[in-house]
């Protein structure tokens, strides 16, 4: 029998029980479905968190202390305002260095509070990292020189304490201490999981007569030139280690947080899909009961055709096609629903979603695949029917 | 018909069939031998369990001896591959069955093209030439009907166009007017006795006496074994049959059926 002829064969026993084959397919579109959308949603994810990461400022180096490393646990931080001086002097300009202290404080203006991201920062924040100010003026060096008692709020904090008003030269209070508002950012939205509209610049000098304190948390460089950004890094390391002894340092760039994010993330990705693909292995099985069905429903029909000199492998060859059929039309459809479904809930949620063509090559790969592993078995036994058992069944 | 006179077109020779059934070993056929020659029009008689079906099946190359040789257009059926012998199906033999086991749901036409599918001929010469064998059974303007849309006589003129579509040496036919009125049962037998007179060899599986009459010659069959004709008498009519082979079927091809059946029947 010529392939083709086979395929048309197929094709008009499923459309001879449409709904038994639409429901058979429906096992395989959703698993083919939920293969799809969440990996694109995974797709989505990690995407999103690489441009955060890439949006925080090109060139970056992140120094903590600690070892960066799975497992290890957070180090208390031994840095100072001194060690900053010094992380400026091997980059070559103040200006390119910025520092962090932040804790959580509850923030008040009047009879509203908010729970704020305080952070004491340098004058050269807005440089290292991309910010943007909506109203007002940054911090400058003489209000972190001088601890004055000005701060900075972002969108969401200020839309809390303030609503509409405008916010500039109000007073709030943070963790008790009174501050002027002097500006406020453009809105950023989420970023790792953190909102980060919701932070409060203060001067770092501020924040750590605010907190007893004369650590610092992290510091970051804009590094000037790229190509030297590793060195640079082993650099400051190699300098902080003389400094303090006892503890160690390390200097991360973005390409490195976004090779461990992204090994996390297709490790997520990898086991979503894991799950998704359960359900279309449950899909195969039905297919594969239903072709079982359908191989001792169309007895007769076998013995028939075996009697006008069908070969075994013609008959198996019938059935199997029916199976890949089966899977792939619905492997389709899923993936046709699985799109949709990542393409809405990236419009309609804050989950994003993108679709790969991988993704899609693969959904429709596997379910051929499920087709001619679970077509096999019934396949077989089809095309090993005794012709005179199969001629008598009634 | 594509058989050629040195090589009758089946012959069966102290062939046994053994079913097993749950261990037990059941005896179907015990030793039959017989000849179905190319033109031959040959009714096989019995009562239900006699082996008349299994020999059939034997004949039609759609099951094989227990013992014995089996030999369909030349070939022994012992040393073909399944696919050597839906082959061998394919060329040589044409079925025609009691319920007539037409595909629900396909036309007339596609029916009748259903064994050039196997043979892998295109669909255009298979319409054509399904179109054309259901003119010869008088169903031209039924050929786009499918089997709901069909009388009974039609669908078996139907499975008989999809016997006939291949041009095998012989048609087997299994209790064609089982399912039909006599008056549309007759017309088939009708049918099938002008094809037989067109060179192909007919055999005819029946349990009924008129039908089995009009055959050229008859076999009897009884507890998996040929009783009549005897072996060693093959002409003596049978009390069974009674009094009507001689003058039903005809002068002219009685002689003829006599010698045929003498060559082919050896003893159980």
């Amino acid at each position: 029998m010529r392939l083709a002829e086979a395929w048309r064969v197929a094709l008009d026993a499923l459309r001879a029980n449409r709904l038994r084959s639409i429901l058979t397919m429906l096992g395989v579109v959703i698993g083919v479905a939920a293969v799809v959308a969440l990996v694109g949603i995974g797709t989505g994810t990690k995407q999103q968190i690489e441009r955060q990461v890439e949006g925080l400022g090109s060139n970056l180096l992140i120094v903590v202390p600690g070892r960066l490393e799975a497992g290890s646990a957070p180090s208390v931080s031994t840095l100072s305002l001194d060690d900053v001086d010094a992380v400026s002097r091997i980059v070559g300009d103040r200006s390119r260095v910025a520092v962090t202290v932040a804790s959580g404080e509850t923030v008040r203006a009047g009879n509203r509070s908010t729970f704020a991201s305080m952070q004491g920062v340098l004058e050269t924040t807005p440089t290292v990292f991309v910010r943007h100010l909506d109203r007002g003026s940054y911090l400058t060096r003489s209000d972190v020189n001088t601890a004055r008692r000005v701060a900075v709020l972002g969108a969401g904090a200020a839309t809390q304490l303030f609503g509409d008003r405008d916010p500039i030269g109000r007073q709030i209070t943070v963790g008790g201490v009174r501050f002027r508002v002097i500006g406020t950012f453009e809105p950023l939205g989420q970023s790792l999981g953190v909102d980060r509209d919701s932070e409060v610049h203060i001067p770092v000098t501020a924040a750590q007569r605010l907190l007893g304190t004369d650590r610092i948390d992290a510091l970051a460089v804009r590094a000037p030139d790229r190509d030297r950004i590793d060195a640079l890094g082993a650099d400051i390391v190699k300098a902080l280690s003389e400094r303090h002894p006892d503890t160690d340092f390390s200097a991360v760039t973005q390409q490195q947080i976004l090779g461990v994010l992204g090994d996390i993330l297709g490790v997520l990705t990898g086991v979503l899909a894991a799950i998704a693909g359960i359900s279309l292995l449950v899909g195969g099985v039905g297919v594969s009961n239903i072709m079982l069905v359908s191989v001792r429903e169309r007895t007769k029909e076998i013995g028939l055709r075996k009697a006008v000199g069908a070969r075994p492998r013609d008959i198996g060859l019938q059935f199997l096609l029916e199976a890949v059929l089966l899977t792939t039309i619905g492997g389709v459809l899923g993936m046709a629903l699985g799109v949709t479904a990542a393409l809405l809930v990236d419009r309609l949620t804050p989950v994003p979603a993108a679709i790969t063509w991988w993704s899609l090559a693969l959904a429709f790969g596997v379910s051929a695949a499920v087709g001619i592993i679970f077509g096999v078995v019934p396949a077989q036994r089809a095309g090993r029917l005794d012709p005179v058992v199969a001629l008598r069944t009634e | 018909m594509s058989g050629t006179p040195a090589t009758p077109a089946i012959v069966v020779t102290d062939v046994t069939r053994t079913y097993q059934l749950d261990g037990v070993s059941v005896p179907a056929l015990r030793g039959v031998s017989l000849t179905v020659a190319d033109g031959d029009y040959l009714a096989i008689v019995g009562t239900s369990g006699s082996g008349k079906s299994t020999l059939m099946h034997l004949l039609g190359g759609l099951d094989r001896p227990t013992a014995g040789t089996l030999v369909i257009g030349g070939r022994d059926v012992a040393t073909l591959s399944p696919s050597e012998l839906a082959r061998l199906r394919n060329e040589t033999i044409g079925f025609v069955f009691q319920s007539f086991h037409l595909l629900a749901r396909t036309t007339a036409r596609d029916n009748v093209a259903l064994p050039l599918v196997y043979r892998g001929i295109g669909r255009r010469e298979r319409r054509s030439r399904a179109a054309e064998m259901l003119n010869r059974v008088g169903l031209a303007h039924r050929i786009d009907h499918r089997p709901n849309q069909l009388s009974g006589g039609e669908q078996q003129r139907v499975a008989i166009a999809r016997a006939l579509v291949t041009g095998p040496s012989v048609l087997l036919a299994d209790e064609p007017t089982g399912n039909l009125d006599s008056v549309t049962g007759r017309s088939v037998l009708t049918l099938l006795e002008s094809l037989n007179a067109e060179g192909v060899a007919v055999v005819l599986v029946t349990h009924d006496k008129e039908v089995a009459e009009r055959a050229h010659r008859q076999i009897v069959m009884r507890d998996g074994l040929i009783v009549e004709p005897p072996p060693e008498q093959p002409s003596a009519p049978g009390p069974e049959v009674g009094p009507a082979p001689g003058p039903e079927v005809g002068p002219a091809p009685g002689p003829e059926a006599g010698p045929m059946a003498a060559a082919g029947e050896g003893a159980a």
